[in-house]
């Protein structure tokens, strides 16, 4: 328990002090799913085996100096649409259900790099299509924090096993809010890093201009620290940022050295339009009082008009399914993965193997996809949508004229109940309207927790900041952090 | 036939880029290999891989659309044709619709008509797919990924061409313009350049196009004359007999000089192309394209001024030296190591093309080595051989690349040098052959020649005919 409670950062410094042990904390950790993953179901793939094995060999490097890394032997979770050398990777579809990739994703190999241990593969919305993990083809995650509620998606595994202390971190990925609206959710910290930050390389692509892996982590500081790990310039991915180059580095990537107790002078916009109707009156209350408190330590706070804000959701699904219809081509039955068991000929075979492999929410938007590339439809959606989506950027880009940040809240409720999303795809979507502009606009975003509801469910907070802008955001969240102080644990 | 018709030829010709790596990874584009051993995550379209643009192929693809003339599209995108198809790992191709790197071209092209300016719509660069292998014992499909991801340009001509004629002189201009820049082998029997042909027929006079049908699967110049041919007279009987042409793609049968219906434009698939999100717009600057500009080697055209300014050979031998760029390079290089350019030049037009021909071979097949051709060069000129030596060794050197200076020593076919053992072996067939020596006596000048030959086989061909010629008529 006592292990448990620790951050990551935490962690690797008593190792680094040999006060505990990586194959202690990779243990204790174990424990823990062996004591909630009955009921939660935060992975889909633990590797208990390779975990040990990968601890002893770290210890030994870390007792050498080889490994003298922040995150040196600390236990990771890694949502399961990247790729993992030798280890399953199904992004929760049963059309991956047997795939054990031949290489590994770069910001996994990253993290191995830095003496990290993966533990597991964590659950998610099938190929990250959903906002609360109930699209999964192998079962729901459950809230930590209340089991009747979802823990939000995609990246709920992820989201839910570090509130659970099921790992001490995880890495997930943001489409449209796969990151900041489960972390919202599950009272922890979530970052969407500006695109092209980390490398997409081995990252199954859903949506691939908006796709971006992320942390989940216990605080700001562990999310600073892991930034500095992922982040980084991958020749590999031919939409990866050189954030030494001139353009991004007058923000910096020394991502922990905006862990500063300071926001005097931080000019804050507050979006009216992100506090209309649909917003639930308690997370309202608590974005705003957490805003007040920046104030309080010297931030300007103001309210700004952003605009477009109802035509990003429309844009979004174009987009981002259409890239989808195209991305998941892939999954025939040719190369890898579920094959149908009978069939009559090449295109019965694609049939029916597409049709019994993938889940309803991803057929959706597949045919959705296809619809919007068909030609004919293509200027009228697909181009159309593009255009909506260089107007957004253009929005933010006035924005931060004036704001260092913009915040709001990360979604208009707190986990809703296992089974009340489903029913009502619209509704789901519109669920999205805080967190996809920002994937829109290839923007940096936090999601960090600011209260609880009357409910007992966390309630979060979004911070978002220009493009590259990451230092901001995580000084204006390690600020409010500290104001806030430690939140409360539900690690049972 | 009542009325007159005209045909109206368009072409889309693929052409294989010589780069040594593949267009998005960097696995080796060299032919053979076994299956799937020069693939990788990316080129067998396994999750999560992505794409990155080699540049040599962007390099190549531009120098090719400076070289005909053409806009170079300084800020082009590649896009996504979505097809399922098992030799197409990701189930869309890479290639480029929207934004091509090249258009508005055109090339000059020289037939007994004339001369003529065949215009280029587009040049855009493009993935190949894999190859499907059925094996009919196991009755299964294989799939072998090597091919998958080697670089292919398409470069689209507008319907200019009219004949058959036009059509070759096209695409042999292409292929020397393409050949001289390195992009490609351009070898058509191999693949590494394909065409296929649209074709339409108008009665003369007429301004709108007729319905156009597209001819695949024609794998040499000859395939391509008679699928022309053929599909003309197939259409103008179609419009003769008051039927319509339809809109089809059809696939020549060379064989049975034939062609069936593959395909018609109602059964054409919806490729929704977009722009692939994987992949950066590529922006060509100013100063890259001058660079690639500058690098243009020097065409044929040029090359032929040179080449009768610097070595003055006959205009004749020029143009078959040039026509190829492996047989320009293969002069100059035994020039430059130190033959007499006639003399190399005799070499390469005489028996190289007699032995090409020959044996159905194409310049760029020609395997000897410059420093052999040389040496066999100055082996005549210093008379260690003969001519008629001279020429059964380079049907070895044509056929297998030897060292002639090795070859000769070893075979002993070296030029019998000694007169007195020569005049004593023609004394001895003067004695052997009183027939011809009378012939030649009463006036048969031409009986001298029997002569030589017995001398020359006498001797293993091992000596001077001239040589031969003089004491003969010394003698008798």
């Amino acid at each position: 328990m006592s292990i448990l409670s620790l951050s990551a950062v935490e962690l690797a410094a008593k190792i680094k002090a040999k006060e505990i042990s990586v194959l202690e904390a990779t243990q204790a950790v174990f424990e823990q799913i062996e004591k909630r993953e009955g009921v939660l179901h935060c992975y889909v793939t633990l590797d208990k085996e390779g975990a040990l094995a990968t601890a002893e060999k770290v210890q030994k490097q870390i007792d050498a100096g080889e490994l003298t890394g922040p995150l040196a032997g600390v236990p990771v979770a890694i949502k399961d649409n990247m790729c993992t050398k030798g280890l399953l990777t199904t992004c929760s579809s049963k059309i991956l259900g047997n795939f054990i990739p031949t290489y590994t994703a770069k910001a996994v190999e990253n993290l191995e790099k830095a003496g990290a241990i993966i533990i597991g593969k964590t659950n998610m919305d099938e190929f990250a299509m959903g906002s609360t993990t109930e699209t999964s083809a192998f079962g729901v995650t459950k809230n930590p924090w209340k089991e009747e509620h979802v823990p939000g998606g995609s990246s709920g595994g992820s989201a839910a096993a570090v509130a659970a202390g099921e790992c001490f971190l995880a890495l997930g990925s943001d489409t449209g809010g796969s990151i900041r609206q489960p972390a919202s959710f599950c009272g922890v910290v979530g970052m969407k890093p500006t695109y092209g930050t980390v490398s997409r390389y081995g990252l199954i692509a859903y949506g691939s201009s908006l796709d971006q892996i992320g942390p989940l982590t216990k605080d700001v500081t562990d999310c600073a620290t892991i930034m500095e790990i992922i982040a980084s310039y991958d020749g590999k991915d031919s939409t990866s940022v050189d954030r030494e180059s001139e353009l991004a580095k007058k923000a910096g990537n020394k991502f922990t050295d905006a862990l500063v107790n300071d926001v005097k002078g931080m000019r804050i916009g507050i979006p009216r339009d992100y506090f209309g109707e649909g917003l639930d009156e308690e997370v309202k209350t608590s974005v705003l009082a957490a805003a007040e408190e920046l104030k309080k330590k010297g931030a300007i706070v103001e309210e700004f008009d952003l605009s477009l804000v109802d035509y990003a959701i429309p844009a979004y699904y174009t987009i981002a399914s259409a890239e989808a219809s195209s991305n998941l081509e892939r999954f025939d039955g040719i190369k890898y993965g579920y094959r149908t068991k009978e069939f009559d000929g090449l295109h019965n075979m694609y049939k029916k193997t597409r049709s019994e492999g993938f889940g309803p929410e991803v057929k959706r938007r597949i045919m959705l996809g296809s619809f919007v590339l068909s030609s004919g439809y293509y200027d009228a959606y697909y181009l159309k949508a593009l255009r909506v989506k260089a107007l957004i950027k253009k929005a933010f880009d006035e924005a931060f004229a004036k704001y260092d940040v913009i915040l709001g809240p990360a979604a208009p409720t707190t986990a809703p109940k296992l089974g009340e999303s489903l029913v009502d795809p619209i509704q789901m979507y519109l669920g999205d309207i805080y967190t996809i502009s920002v994937n829109l606009a290839g923007l940096p975003g936090i999601c960090l927790p600011c209260g609880i509801d009357s409910k007992g469910l966390p309630i979060g907070l979004q911070l978002i900041g220009d493009c590259f802008e990451e230092k901001k955001l995580i000084q204006t969240a390690y600020a409010y952090e500290q104001a806030r102080g430690k939140f409360q644990t539900i690690v049972k | 036939m009542s009325k007159e018709y005209e045909t109206v030829i368009g072409l889309e010709v693929h052409v294989e880029l010589a780069t040594k790596t593949k267009i998005f990874c960097g696995c080796s584009t060299a032919f053979g290999g076994a299956p799937n051993t020069h693939t990788c995550p990316v080129c067998t379209g396994m999750p999560g891989s992505l794409p990155v643009l080699n540049k040599q192929v962007l390099e190549y693809a531009m120098s090719v659309g400076l070289a005909t003339n053409c806009q170079i599209s300084q800020y082009s995108k590649f896009d996504r044709k979505n097809y399922f198809y098992p030799d197409n790992p990701q189930n869309y191709q890479i290639s480029q619709l929207y934004l091509p790197i090249c258009h508005d071209g055109s090339v000059e092209i020289e037939t007994e008509a004339g001369k003529k300016s065949v215009g280029i719509h587009e040049i855009h660069m493009e993935e190949d797919a894999g190859k499907l292998i059925h094996d009919d014992w196991e009755d299964c499909t294989l799939v072998d990924y090597n091919r998958s991801g080697v670089p292919l340009i398409e470069i689209v001509s507008e319907p200019d061409m009219r004949s058959a004629e036009e059509v070759i002189a096209y695409l042999e201009k292409l292929r020397l313009i393409i050949q001289y820049l390195g992009a490609s082998d351009c070898k058509l029997q191999e693949g590494s350049m394909r065409a296929d042909v649209n074709l339409s027929i108008r009665e003369v006079g007429v301004a709108e196009f007729g319905t156009r049908t597209e001819m695949k699967n024609l794998n040499s110049f000859k395939a391509i004359a008679r699928a022309i041919e053929g599909e003309r007279i197939r259409q103008i009987d179609l419009l003769e007999s008051g039927e319509k042409v339809i809109q089809e793609t059809r696939r020549w049968d060379d064989s049975k000089e034939y062609s069936y219906a593959m395909r018609s434009k109602e059964d054409a698939q919806d490729y929704r192309y977009f722009p692939d999100p994987d992949l950066a717009p590529i922006v060509v600057s100013d100063a890259w394209l001058n660079e690639i500009k500058a690098r243009e080697p020097e065409f044929r055209t040029e090359k032929m001024l040179r080449y009768k300014e610097e070595f003055g050979i006959p205009d004749y031998d020029i143009d078959i030296l040039t026509n190829t760029k492996h047989m320009a390079d293969l002069f100059e290089e035994t020039v430059a190591l130190g033959s007499d350019p006639k003399k190399a030049s005799n070499w390469l037009m005489g028996e190289t093309m007699r032995l090409l021909k020959e044996k159905n071979m194409d310049p760029e097949d020609i395997c000897f080595s410059p420093e052999n051709l040389v040496k066999l060069i100055k082996l005549t000129d210093s008379k260690v051989i003969n001519s008629t030596v001279a020429k059964e060794v380079f049907g070895e050197l044509f056929e297998k690349d030897i060292d002639p200076e090795k070859y000769v020593e070893e075979k002993g076919l070296k030029t019998v040098n000694d007169e007195g053992a020569l005049r004593k072996t023609i004394e001895e067939v003067i004695a052997n052959n009183p027939k011809s020596v009378e012939d030649y006596h009463n006036g048969k000048v031409k009986a001298i020649g029997a002569l030589v030959g017995q001398t020359m086989k006498a001797t293993q061909g091992k000596v001077d005919p001239a040589m031969v010629n003089q004491i003969l008529k010394e003698l008798l």
